[in-house]
């Protein structure tokens, strides 16, 4: 297989193998979780707690001014992806393929800016994973694993954008499959954060709506 | 393994609702939760992070509901709860949790981490590894109607010595009232000047009311040991008080905990609504001010005073407000702490941790987190409005020689009433 070859099945079978294991793994999560139930709440409410629910999904997107210097890096990496992976242009083509529509890009010296901001993030998190006592603790080894998986496409993708090394066709054919190990590790690792951190928003924001305090 | 290890492992695995796997599966180990929790601000010790006190429910989650985790079972991957990881977890959820819930204010994926606690101390319970302090405290409250193990006949002797001092008559067993109230064991031999407080309170705003000698005991030891069916013996010996007295509202002392019992986790042990309401305190008393039947000073006092908001009234059950328009209405000048109302820190003795011998040297250490809070506000007197709060706060204040007054809402609110000769 040359470099054109696997460019080709991984924009093509591979990328269609990676999206079928995703998104049945989050319906499986989705189901793991949801069929567990909930108890019936029996106490009278101060109120239907979706307000509190809606408030808390929002709300806890903004960081606590107070614990910027343990939590900035982490949130930023997490703007960088968003932005880097919605509106560099290449990216909105793709989506554009599958989904039949697509929406403005960002100019690719702000894409720079926030792959650097991405990467620099990443790594300062990484770091405090050993450095950050009470993240030390919490760590376990599969969290460097799920690091790994979530920055080599960022990693490969800035190396592609620079054409730093190697042949091109090569450089994106990897960035590709990366992209596809991390779709296919997110539903079953802890990675899953990205779809239920909704759901235990709404969890908790809705039981403190219920009893007033939000 | 033993039964009972069995028995915990089993309760826990039944506690495991979609909101606990919700949060598990959310959790990124990012460990901020830490610095919510004064057990880990105070100390430095990471083991205190809140989500590291529950690893042994989260592997037992991760095993038994999810398809990956049970594969790596199957292969032997991951391991068994064992009676050495239950045991370590008493220290972890007993010992050092207030269930103070400020963690789950912070978490960024949301975790209501004391949701998981509770399951978490059930579990222990299960195991036969509750602390032996609120083993005791339990029976006593089911067997003798007080979690200090006194009989009725105390608290009757405590509404004669009342009567007494104020003049006002107050029922016991006396049907169709307004109110029925409930206290707890403190309240009635420790702080007692609050039966007399209320019965100013109530004569003046000319509300009925009465306890009930078959239930007057507010503390629930069985919620501190996450014991739904303890927790629930309780609660049906006051849902039957309550309606043998055809009672219309029951009302909730101004400690926290009892708060949390009787108005949010009561009808939910007992798996059904209860025919009639629950306020705290602090909240009928906050309707009788908006209903202009408070009469008081017209001036306030303009000494400092603040507030300590207890745990579970306030971000935990949702009483935030009423105590600061009292406070308002007594004072011109109440400040706030920095942190206060949902986002306060906990005074360290909540959750049962205050009535635990062991806890003794490491509740010095976490007071300091509220004995700088009160410094920077350079005030003399706390109020507060939960007895255990009281205690801790008195216990602290006075370990660090700080020359400050602690006093409860409820009495601060009948001091500040008219005297029926200045009206």
């Amino acid at each position: 297989m040359n470099e054109v070859e696997l460019l080709n099945w991984a924009r093509g079978p591979g990328l269609v193998g990676a999206s079928f294991i995703m998104v049945f793994g989050i319906i499986l999560r989705l189901f793991e979780i949801f069929s567990l139930g909930k108890a019936k709440e029996y106490a009278e409410v101060r109120s239907s707690g979706a307000m509190g629910g809606i408030k808390t999904i929002i709300q806890r997107s903004i960081p606590e001014p107070r614990y910027w210097r343990y939590i900035g890096a982490a949130y930023l990496f997490h703007v960088g992806l968003f932005v880097v992976i919605f509106f560099f242009m290449p990216h909105i083509l793709m989506f554009e393929s599958v989904l039949g529509f697509s929406w403005p890009a960002l100019p690719n010296f702000i894409i720079d800016i926030f792959s650097v901001l991405t990467i620099g993030g990443m790594i300062y998190t990484l770091m405090s994973r050993f450095t950050n006592p009470s993240r030390r603790i919490m760590t376990v080894f599969s969290d460097y694993l799920v690091w790994a998986v979530t920055f080599l496409p960022v990693i490969t993708g800035y190396m592609t954008f620079h054409r730093f090394v190697g042949d091109y066709t090569c450089m994106l054919a990897i960035h590709i499959l990366s992209v596809e190990l991390l779709m296919i590790v997110l539903p079953f690792s802890k990675l899953s954060h990205s779809f239920s951190f909704a759901i235990s928003r709404w969890y908790t924001g809705s039981a403190f709506g219920k009893r007033g305090t939000l | 393994m033993t039964t009972s290890l069995e028995q915990g492992i089993n309760t826990l695995k039944a506690a495991i609702d979609a909101p606990t796997a919700s949060y598990f599966s959310s959790c990124v180990h990012c460990g901020i939760c830490a610095y919510a929790c004064i057990f880990y601000t105070e100390t430095g010790e990471a083991k205190y992070t809140p989500m590291n006190r529950l690893e042994p429910m989260k592997r037992l989650w991760e095993q038994e509901y999810t398809v990956l985790g049970r594969l790596k079972k199957l292969i032997g991957l991951s391991k068994a709860i064992t009676q050495a990881d239950m045991e370590a977890a008493v220290e972890l959820n007993f010992e050092s949790c207030t269930t103070c819930g400020r963690c789950s204010m912070i978490c960024p994926v949301g975790n209501d981490i004391v949701y998981m606690i509770k399951k978490m101390r059930g579990a222990l319970t299960a195991a036969g590894l509750a602390p032996p302090e609120l083993k005791g405290a339990a029976v006593r409250a089911i067997e003798k109607g007080s979690v200090m193990g006194f009989p009725m006949e105390t608290l009757a002797a405590q509404v004669r010595a009342a009567e007494k001092e104020t003049g006002i008559k107050i029922n016991i067993d006396e049907p169709n009232v307004d109110y029925m109230l409930l206290l707890s064991s403190a309240e009635v031999v420790q702080f007692d000047e609050i039966i007399g407080s209320l019965a100013k309170i109530f004569k003046q705003a000319g509300v009925t009311w009465t306890f009930s000698s078959k239930a007057h005991e507010a503390a629930n030891p069985g919620m501190h040991m996450g014991a739904k069916d303890i927790e629930a013996q309780q609660i049906e010996q006051m849902v039957a008080a309550a309606e043998e007295l055809k009672v219309k509202n029951v009302i909730s002392p101004e400690c926290g905990h009892a708060y949390m019992a009787i108005r949010w986790d009561g009808p939910n042990v007992i798996g059904r609504p209860y025919p009639f309401k629950v306020f705290h305190i602090i909240e009928v008393l906050d309707q009788l001010r908006e209903q202009g039947k408070l009469k008081t000073n017209a001036c306030c006092t303009e000494e400092p005073i603040t507030f300590h908001d207890p745990c579970q009234a306030a971000r935990r059950g949702g009483v935030n407000q009423p105590q600061r328009n009292l406070l308002n209405m007594m004072s011109s000048n109440f400040v706030e702490m920095k942190q206060h109302s949902a986002c306060n820190w906990c005074c360290g003795g909540g959750g049962g941790v205050g009535s635990l011998e062991k806890t003794e040297e490491l509740r010095k250490r976490i007071f300091h987190r509220k004995k700088r809070q009160i410094d920077e506000l350079g005030v003399n007197t706390v109020v507060t409005m939960c007895a255990t709060c009281r205690n801790t706060l008195e216990e602290g204040l006075e370990n660090n020689s700080m020359d400050v007054n602690v006093i409860g809402l409820t009495e601060a609110v009948a001091n500040h009433l008219l005297k029926e000769n200045e009206s």
